[in-house]
């Protein structure tokens, strides 16, 4: 029997939680944190994308919401994460909607770019927020909690909460996926006329994907500004949706575990060759180019038998 | 008054600028199917080889033409080393690879050339100012820039509308199967739009150089820019770019003036002097999200929708 895929990856971000790790752990927590939290990011595009076929430019002004979500209670002395998390969702509900619904009347290039447009407005929302910071962004004052439990204050606790959430992502988007929603989405992309003609609504549909893929990412962006303790319009900016792109990309858009290989290898990447030398771009650039000529199907698709 | 014209005429530069850059961007991604984020760092190339090219030859002209040719060439390696092997994959496969081939580039020059901004002087011929109305002065620079854009604007549209090339991408741009197996050499054809939209891009760099600093990533937010121009004037269209470009580069320049006293207007003074300037920022995403929800192939789509 094969194991599915998803059980490495899921026991190799569970092991620094059991093994001793000694000096070196909170450079460990760090690094997998930021792993999980943009792992979460990049399911919730890859469920757009890769099941839904909406290329979204513009998923980073869901990281924004979430991270200014947390900070606008913050600065409201607002901590609790019974209030904070479901305001967040609220708040990209708001967001996802309207520009979703607007979105959605274009197709191919021009829904990347709407997209896109959408999140620039985010972007310099945000910096006018001037009693949050600006430009500047906003420094917390307190990680969130949850009542009188504070599981995000240690790295222990904040690194297993992120991996918690990273998998309970992950089975709801398997879950979404594989069921009637989540075939209505597939059949849409593939065909949108023939799923209309068998009276489902191709809009309602892809509009609560683009629902549900905003709260998700709104979640990770409200980690996100939990893990540096700050919030800035720079969350939203067109070159962080595009690394979420890269991440699904890379991983391969159209298996679910994929975004999170994505996420993994461009945190790693980053991290190995920043090691390497300040100029690591000039390496990175070369091998993205090397892995879309080479690896079609992205990591997720190495191995797999070509089709 | 004098002010609104000054920047009416900013805003016209801006979008002559913009035409430059959109209108390789457009044929590329119009006839080739091809998304090409890597177009933005032709401008910043443009820019730096400029620089360079002025720098060598003491000449502000012979280093415009220089970098102009250069960028193609540079252009054309690219297309040979990477692009082709791309046409006809995903979209999504050609945004990561151009993307990273934006990284390797906005590297390797801040490698070569530092992260500081440089600096080209403005020919002697063409700075000062001269007056365009009574009591209003404006920089010759940018009145030359005006007429370079236009006439380069104008010899595009002849080429385009004129001659058998221009028939030949015209024809690519609304179905390129057709025209492939009507015998045309696409990958010829392919190659002369892709050097020519090299060159037009590294022109507009060359010809910014001495109103803006000249920084590594100073394509991106005009790779942004030149993508939203496309999008409203529908993909493939030159028409629809140039058209696009110019309501882009005014909105944009006149937006940042009058939404301010728009705000002033409506707020009061500290809140307008918030909302203002980002609303002046939007408002270029705003025009684009209002045409594509009204039309959402973009004004003058090549192919109709």
């Amino acid at each position: 029997m094969r194991l599915p895929p998803s059980v490495p990856i899921f026991l190799l971000l569970a092991m620094p939680l059991v093994l001793p790790l000694g000096a070196h752990a909170g450079y460990v927590f760090d690094l997998g944190a930021r792993i999980a939290i943009l792992g979460i990011a990049a399911l919730s595009l890859n469920f757009l994308l890769g099941a839904g076929g909406l290329v979204s430019f513009g998923h980073a002004a869901y990281l924004a919401i979430g991270a200014y979500g947390v900070a606008i209670l913050d600065a409201n002395a607002i901590h609790n994460a019974a209030v904070v998390v479901p305001v967040v969702l609220a708040a990209s509900l708001v967001f996802s909607l309207p520009t979703g619904a607007v979105a959605l009347r274009t197709r191919g290039v021009n829904f990347i770019m709407i997209t896109l447009a959408f999140s620039q407005m985010v972007y310099f929302a945000a910096g006018s927020l001037a009693d949050y910071g600006g430009d500047d962004g906003y420094t917390l004052t307190a990680r969130t909690t949850w009542f009188h439990a504070k599981p995000l204050a240690t790295p222990y606790g904040f690194y297993a909460t992120c991996v918690a959430l990273l998998l309970g992502c992950y089975l709801l988007c398997r879950a979404m996926v594989a069921s009637r929603f989540g075939r209505a989405l597939r059949a849409i992309r593939q065909d949108r006329q023939r799923v209309q003609g068998l009276g489902i609504n191709p809009f309602s549909i892809q509009l609560t994907a683009i629902a549900i893929g905003g709260m998700m990412a709104a979640l990770a962006g409200a980690l996100l500004a939990n893990a540096a303790e700050f919030a800035s319009p720079a969350y939203a900016a067109w070159q962080r949706s595009g690394d979420l792109l890269i991440m699904v990309i890379l991983g391969g858009a159209g298996s679910v575990h994929g975004a999170i290989l994505g996420a993994a290898a461009v945190v790693l990447a980053e991290e190995a060759l920043g090691s390497v030398t300040e100029h690591w771009r000039i390496l990175y650039g070369p091998l993205l180019v090397l892995a879309v000529i080479f690896f079609r199907g992205g990591l997720a698709g190495i191995g797999r038998p070509k089709g | 008054m004098t002010l609104l014209v000054i920047q009416a005429l900013n805003g016209v530069q801006l979008g002559l600028l913009l035409f430059l850059i959109a209108a390789g961007l457009t044929l590329v991604f119009g006839v080739m199917d091809f998304i090409n984020l890597a177009h933005g760092v032709q401008y910043m190339l443009g820019a730096y080889l400029a620089v360079a090219a002025a720098s060598v030859t003491g000449s502000f002209f012979l280093g415009v033409i220089l970098a102009v040719l250069v960028a193609g060439g540079v252009g054309l390696v690219l297309e040979w080393a990477v692009f082709r092997h791309l046409y006809g994959r995903d979209h999504l496969d050609q945004v990561l690879a151009t993307f990273g081939i934006i990284l390797f580039l906005n590297e390797a020059v801040r490698v070569i050339w530092g992260s500081a901004p440089l600096q080209l002087a403005m020919p002697a011929v063409l700075s000062g100012s001269f007056p365009i109305m009574p009591g209003l002065h404006y920089p010759i620079y940018r009145v030359a820039l005006i007429v370079v854009g236009l006439l380069v604007a104008a010899g595009l549209a002849a080429v385009i509308q004129g001659t058998r090339t221009g028939m030949r991408i015209r024809a690519g741009a609304s179905n390129p199967l057709m025209i492939a197996s009507l015998g045309v050499d696409i990958g010829r054809l392919f190659r002369q739009v892709f050097g020519v939209g090299a060159m037009l891009a590294g022109f507009a760099g060359a010809l910014a150089a001495p109103l803006l600093s000249v920084e590594p990533g100073m394509g991106d937010n005009l790779l942004i820019l030149a993508f939203v121009v496309i999008v409203i004037g529908g993909i493939g269209s030159i028409r629809g770019a140039f058209v696009a470009a110019i309501l882009v580069g005014l909105v944009d320049t006149l937006g940042r003036g009058l939404v301010t006293d728009a705000a002033g207007l409506l707020l009061h003074g500290t809140a307008a002097a918030r909302v203002g300037p980002a609303l002046a920022s939007m408002l270029i995403y705003l025009v684009m999200a209002a045409v594509l929800a009204v039309r959402p192939a973009g004004l003058f789509p090549a192919v109709p929708a």
